[in-house]
C-alpha cells in the first residue's frame, strides 16, 4: 500500500459531529492559525506561503504566493474566495464549505491579512444553500467571537467578510466572470491579459481570487510552517490534494491524499479508497482532472497523482475530480454529455464556443442515435480545431476564456482512443451500448 | 403586484450596505424576491432597479443570465434531476425518465396541481452520491427509482417541510451584523434579522447531505 500517513490538512474535521460550528472548531484548535498569523508580519506569512508553494486548488494550479505577489500597489485591495464549484464531478469545495466553514473563514482572514485586503467576499455557488447557511451561521459566530470585524482578537487588524450567493452559472467559477457577477452583472469573462484581477479586479481595484481549498490550507501552513507543507508531496506538487472521486468506482467520495505519493491505481483500486471498479467491471478510461481534461487510458494507471506527472501524460490535475469509466460506458454518449454541458454553460460572448458547442453537441447526438456518417469524425475534429486550433494540450485558445477550449478534449480523446467505437455507431446505425440510451426528448438547452 | 414587503425591504437595504458598490447587492436581492414570491415578477425586478438606481432592463438582463432565477411561477417543489456525467454514469437518464412518468411532466414542466416543477439539471456537486436530485436546491443523494417515489410521497405528505424550505429560499440564516471593521456598525441589521433565525438550530437535520458528509468522512477514516 503506497498511501502515506500524511496529515489531513483540510478534511480532518469533516464528518465529525456539528463540525461546522464554532464550538467544534475551537475544540479542535480553531483560530489558532489566525492568532499566530496576526503575531507575524504580512510579509512573513507571504514568505511561508511561498515556501509552502501552494498551487491554486481551483484548477489552474497557479502558485498562490506568486499570485499574491502580482498585486498592483494601490488601495483598496479586495480578496474574493471562489466557492462557485461547478466543474462536473467536482464536489470537494462543496464538502469543505458545508463541513468546515470556520476553516474557510480562518484561511480567508489569514490571506486577507497577508495581502492587505480591505474586504473579503466569499462567492458561494447559489445551488449550495446548505453551505451558504452554514457559512453565514459560522460567520455570525466568528463575528461574535471576535475573529472577524473590528480589531480582530485585539490586534490592529480589522476586516469584514461578506458571504455572497451566486445564482446558477458555471462560468462564474472563472475568476473574471466571478468578479463581474459579484459586481451584479451577467457573468461575462473579461479579456486578459494584459490586466489580471491582481492589477484590475473587483470595482477596478487590485483583487486576489483564491479557491476555497487553497485558503483552507492556510491555518495549517501558518501553524506548521511552509517548510512542513512543502515537505509533503514532490516537486511543485506540495502538500495534500483533495480528490473528488466519482464515476464507476465502488466507493466514490472525497479523499485527501499526499500529493505525488499515490497513483491513479491506488486511488481507484485501493480498498480504503475507490475500492475498485463496480460489479467487477473492467476500467475503460479515466477523466483525470475535471471534464475539461483530456482522458487517460488504463495504461496510465500507474502515473502518480501530481500536477507535473499528469501534465506529462498529456492531461491535467485540474480541479482534482477523477472519473473512472468502466467498459459498459459509451464514449460517444460521455463526450456528448460533457459537450452538452459546456454548450449549455457557454456565456455566448465568443463565436467558437457559442456556435462550436452547439455543432459538437448536435453531431455527437446524431452519431449516438445511429444517424451519423463516417465523415462526422472528421467534422467533429474540424469543429474542435476551430475552437482550439491544433486540438493539442495545453489547448490553444480562440476565445476570451477557457470554457470553449474545454470542449475538444473529450471529443478528441474519444475519437483518438476509441475510433472503432465511433465507427460502430455509424456502421451499425445504433449505439452498441443498450439499453442505457439517450432519451427521445431532450430538455432544451 | 409583489414588490419587496417591508421586512424584505429592510433586508435588501442591509444587503446594499455590505458592498462598496450598491449594484453588487443585485443578485442577493433577486434571491430575496424569489424567496418572497417563488419567482421573479416584473414589479419585483422594477423595485430592485429602483433600490439600486438601475434600469429595469439592466436588472432583467442580469437576472436572465442565471439559471436559478425564474420569470414565471414554478411548482411548490422544484425537483432538479442531475444528468451530468457522474450521475449519467449511474443511470440518471433512467431516473429522469422515471421522474417524468411519475410526475407526468417533461423537464421544464409543472404539474397541474402546481406542486412540482421538473428540471434536467447540470452537475450539482454531490457526485459521490450519484445519481442525485435537489428539491428547492436541497440535496438528496443515491436516489434510485423507488427512492424517487418515496421522495415524492414524502414531499406530498409534507414530511420534508423542515428540510426543504419554499422555493427561492437560499439561506434561512441572515447576517447578524453589518460591516464592523470600522468599529461602527455592529448590530446594524438586527432590526431586519430579528424575525429570522441567525443561527438556525435545524442546520443539522438535512438528512441526505449530512449523510454524505459522514460517508465521505468514513472513507477518509478508512485509508489511514
Amino acid at each position: 500500500m503506497t498511501i502515506t500517513d500524511a496529515p489531513r490538512i483540510v478534511t480532518r474535521r469533516l464528518g465529525k459531529p456539528a463540525s461546522w460550528t464554532l464550538a467544534a472548531y475551537l475544540a479542535d484548535g480553531g483560530y489558532q492559525g489566525l492568532r499566530a498569523a496576526l503575531a507575524m508580519t504580512p510579509d512573513q506569512i507571504h514568505d511561508q506561503v511561498n515556501t509552502a508553494n501552494i498551487l491554486g486548488r481551483g484548477g489552474a494550479g497557479f502558485e498562490a504566493g506568486r499570485k499574491w505577489g502580482m498585486l498592483a500597489p494601490s488601495k483598496p485591495v479586495y480578496l474574493t474566495i471562489n466557492g462557485d464549484e461547478s466543474e462536473p464531478a467536482t464536489f470537494k469545495d462543496h464538502a469543505l464549505i458545508e463541513g468546515d466553514p470556520h476553516q474557510l473563514i480562518e484561511g480567508s482572514l489569514i490571506c486577507a491579512y497577508a495581502i492587505g485586503a480591505s474586504q473579503i467576499f466569499v462567492y458561494v455557488r447559489g445551488e449550495f444553500p446548505l453551505a451558504i447557511e452554514r457559512l453565514q451561521s459560522a460567520l455570525n459566530e466568528a463575528y461574535e467571537y471576535g475573529a472577524v470585524g473590528h480589531e480582530i482578537f485585539g490586534s490592529g487588524f480589522s476586516i469584514d467578510i461578506v458571504v455572497h450567493p451566486g445564482a446558477g452559472a458555471y462560468i462564474c467559477g472563472e475568476e473574471t466572470a466571478l468578479l463581474e457577477s459579484l459586481e451584479g452583472k451577467r457573468g461575462y469573462p473579461r479579456i486578459k491579459p494584459p490586466f489580471f484581477p491582481a492589477a484590475i479586479g473587483l470595482y477596478g481595484a487590485p483583487t486576489i481570487v483564491n479557491n476555497v481549498e487553497t485558503v483552507s490550507n492556510l491555518p495549517w501552513v501558518v501553524l506548521n510552517g511552509g517548510t512542513d507543507f512543502a515537505a509533503l508531496g514532490e516537486g511543485r506538487s506540495t502538500g495534500t490534494k483533495l480528490l473528488a472521486l466519482a464515476g464507476h468506482v465502488k466507493r466514490p467520495g472525497n479523499y485527501e491524499l499526499e500529493w505525488a505519493k499515490a497513483t491513479f491505481r491506488d486511488l481507484i483500486f485501493d480498498p480504503g479508497l475507490g475500492g475498485g471498479i463496480r460489479d467487477g467491471n473492467e476500467l475503460k478510461v479515466i477523466i483525470p482532472g475535471g471534464v475539461s481534461s483530456p482522458w487517460l487510458g488504463p495504461e496510465k494507471l500507474d502515473i502518480s497523482l501530481s500536477n507535473e506527472s499528469i501534465a506529462a501524460a498529456g492531461s491535467m490535475a485540474g480541479s482534482g475530480s477523477v472519473i473512472p469509466m468502466d467498459h459498459t460506458t459509451c464514449v460517444v454518449r460521455a463526450a456528448w454529455r460533457i459537450v452538452r454541458f459546456f454548450h449549455r454553460e457557454s456565456c455566448g460572448q465568443c463565436t467558437p464556443c457559442r456556435e462550436g458547442g452547439g455543432w459538437l453537441e448536435k453531431i455527437l447526438e446524431r452519431v449516438e442515435r445511429g444517424q451519423g456518417r463516417e465523415s462526422d469524425l472528421d467534422l467533429l475534429m474540424d469543429v474542435c480545431d476551430n475552437i482550439s486550433p491544433g486540438v493539442a494540450w495545453p489547448p490553444a485558445q480562440t476565445t476570451i476564456c477557457v470554457l470553449g477550449p474545454s470542449m475538444p478534449p473529450s471529443v478528441a480523446a474519444g475519437i483518438q482512443m476509441f475510433r472503432d467505437e465511433y465507427l460502430t455507431h455509424v456502421r451499425e446505425g445504433r449505439c452498441p451500448f443498450p439499453p442505457d440510451r439517450l432519451p427521445l426528448r431532450l430538455a432544451r438547452v | 403586484m409583489p414588490r419587496l414587503n417591508p421586512g424584505n425591504l429592510h433586508r435588501a437595504r442591509d444587503l446594499i450596505a455590505l458592498y462598496p458598490e450598491p449594484r453588487s447587492a443585485l443578485i442577493p436581492i433577486l434571491h430575496l424576491l424569489q424567496e418572497q414570491d417563488g419567482y421573479l415578477t416584473d414589479d419585483g425586478m422594477t423595485h430592485a432597479a429602483e433600490l439600486l438606481d438601475l434600469a429595469s432592463a439592466e436588472v432583467r438582463g442580469t437576472a436572465s443570465f442565471y439559471d436559478m432565477f425564474h420569470f414565471e411561477p414554478v411548482g411548490k417543489y422544484l425537483v432538479a434531476v442531475c444528468t451530468n456525467i457522474a450521475c449519467m454514469l449511474q443511470g440518471a437518464y433512467r431516473l429522469l425518465e422515471h421522474a417524468e412518468e411519475r410526475l407526468g411532466v417533461a423537464p421544464g414542466g409543472t404539474t397541474s396541481d402546481g406542486l412540482f416543477t421538473l428540471e434536467d439539471a447540470e452537475c450539482l456537486a454531490l457526485c459521490g452520491n450519484a445519481p442525485c436530485v435537489t428539491v428547492n436546491w436541497r440535496f438528496f443523494g443515491d436516489v434510485d427509482l423507488q427512492g424517487f417515489d418515496d421522495l415524492v410521497d414524502d414531499l406530498k405528505a409534507g414530511r420534508l417541510d423542515q428540510e426543504v424550505p419554499p422555493h427561492g429560499t437560499v439561506s434561512r440564516v441572515d447576517r447578524s451584523v453589518g460591516l464592523a471593521a470600522t468599529g461602527a456598525a455592529t448590530g446594524a441589521v438586527a432590526h431586519a434579522g430579528a424575525a429570522r433565525s441567525q443561527s438556525h438550530p435545524d442546520l443539522a437535520t438535512h438528512r441526505s447531505t449530512t449523510a454524505t458528509a459522514s460517508m465521505n468522512a468514513a472513507h477518509l477514516d478508512d485509508h489511514t
